[in-house]
């Protein structure tokens, strides 16, 4: 039985991680384009 | 278009607790396996939606070889990546029902090494993508992904001669599937596409935003220089 | 066509005029294999009876890693003095440079497989219960199959960052049914327990996909800019 959990577990730590990687790539894309664009503004 | 996307969100939620209320609940429990048998309805559908996308994938890269539309180079890499995350599922689930049932963690089963084989060649796609500079990835992915695919029958062929030869404790054991099994791993199934969908719009996405930004930071370079000497004379 | 059989040569003399003279690849690859010999040999330590069965693996794992330094050097020497370049301009056809890259390679490897087997049969007392004759053939379309899916993987890893590393990286996954069927087709000789004609086949039909496929391709991958 805790093998069951164990797996379903496994199974949402990994489609969780990947979903965390691509919020943390969106995070930092978003911060890129406001720098850039405070840089823009600034001129 | 836009609108689409939280409604797909929804429905996905919607479908993936029904199915795992089906598969923890609904699904009976099987005789011989018990309780660990459920493990299936994560493993089984991980695995189709994982072939699917690198199916995609696969004709996203010929599309992209023929036409060069930087629309299919995306799908290919999106495909790809979310494509490793489930067989990545796919392949920690498989031990972990394994070692119970059988007594052992892995064995170089037809299967297991089928997709452990697909898992490593998609993992070196996506690490030629990372290491590779901007201009020619996507045609040198596209080609990786065109020798990948022609590599799938031959690894079949190959390990399933080499099970012959080398005995292996059976698996799986066909057999057949009682329908309130079919149907909780069928509304599994379709969960986790709908899943794996959104996951990939999600990330088609991003790698848009990525590409548009990176685009007008070029464009921004090129007149940089320009401007700033015209302020200055 | 005599035009690709004209420049294959040309460019294939070449680069063997090269080694000749230089005889880079091949003595690194010598060392390299030695090396890998010696380091097996000692840590296993087998009898008569394992060695056979594991000499298979052993053999192809010391000459795919040795080949893996050859084929890194295979495009290095083209790109000081920007020969790439001017061969992507000139109206050569690319698959003939292509070809004439994969017959250089293989006769290297050849090479070092005819030096190196005499010191695997030492090293591991190996003698082959099976039918001998068809172990040329083995390892003929063995080192074909790395050798066309190397130097192709080769010229695309000179696109990258660190591309010492990347070949191996993409050769390895690809090359799995391949190695299978060597290390397996070895085996079954050396211990006669088996036939070896299925794995010949598959190498065989490896060979064939990957050599049509790799020519389609090449010219894609040198112009890629």
């Amino acid at each position: 039985m805790s093998y069951l959990y164990a797996a379903y577990i496994a199974t949402w730590t990994i489609h969780i991680t990947y979903l965390a990687t691509l919020l943390r790539r969106y995070t930092r894309l978003r911060n890129e384009i406001a720098e850039f664009k405070g840089r823009i503004e600034d001129k | 278009m836009k609108r689409a996307f939280p409604i797909l969100a929804v429905l996905t939620g919607v479908l993936l607790s029904y199915a795992m209320y089906q598969a923890l609940v609904v699904a009976p429990t099987e005789q011989t396996m018990g309780d660990v048998q459920r493990i299936f309805y994560y493993h089984v559908p991980s695995a189709w939606t994982a072939f699917i996308l690198f199916a995609i994938n696969f004709v996203a890269s010929i599309v992209y070889l023929i036409r060069r539309n930087a629309k299919a180079d995306m799908l290919a890499l999106v495909t790809a990546e979310v494509g490793v995350v489930f067989c990545t599922v796919n392949l920690v689930t498989g031990p972990i029902w394994a070692r119970p049932v059988w007594g052992i963690w892995w064995t170089w089963d037809l299967r297991l090494t089928l997709t452990l084989v697909l898992w490593l060649i998609y993992v070196s796609y996506i690490v030629l993508r990372r290491f590779s500079s901007s201009g020619q990835t996507p045609l040198l992915a596209a080609v990786l992904a065109v020798f990948g695919a022609l590599d799938v029958p031959l690894v079949y062929f190959s390990i399933w001669f080499f099970r012959t030869q080398h005995p292996q404790p059976v698996i799986g054991g066909g057999g057949s599937l009682d329908p309130r099994m079919w149907h909780a791993l069928l509304i599994n199934w379709l969960a986790f596409s709908c899943f794996g969908a959104l996951v990939c719009w999600s990330r088609y996405r991003l790698e848009v935003l990525r590409r548009d930004f990176d685009e007008t930071l070029a464009l921004e370079a090129l007149l940089e220089p320009r401007s700033s000497k015209a302020r200055s004379s | 066509m005599s035009s690709v059989a004209g420049l294959t040569r040309a460019t294939l003399a070449k680069d063997l005029r090269l080694e000749w003279r230089s005889k880079d690849a091949i003595n690194s690859m010598l060392f390299f294999s030695l090396l890998v010999v010696v380091i097996f040999s000692f840590s296993f330590d087998p009898t008569a009876e394992e060695s056979r069965r594991i000499a298979g693996g052993l053999v192809w794992v010391a000459f795919l890693f040795a080949a893996v330094v050859a084929l890194n050097q295979t495009w290095a020497r083209e790109m000081r003095n920007q020969v790439l370049d001017a061969y992507r301009v000139s109206p050569a056809p690319p698959n003939a440079l292509f070809l004439a890259k994969v017959i250089g390679n293989f006769i290297f490897v050849t090479v070092l497989q005819a030096l190196m087997t005499p010191l695997f049969i030492v090293f591991y007392n190996l003698r082959a219960l099976g039918p001998a004759y068809q172990l040329p053939i083995v390892a003929a379309l063995g080192t074909w199959a790395l050798v066309v899916n190397g130097t192709f993987f080769a010229a695309m890893s000179l696109r990258t960052r660190s591309r010492e590393i990347m070949l191996p990286l993409l050769l390895f996954p690809i090359s799995i049914p391949a190695l299978l069927a060597m290390v397996e087709a070895t085996g079954a000789i050396l211990t006669g327990e088996f036939s070896a004609r299925f794995w010949i086949v598959l190498l065989a039909a490896y060979d064939v996909v990957f050599t049509i496929a790799s020519l389609f391709l090449f010219g894609l991958v040198l112009q890629a800019e």
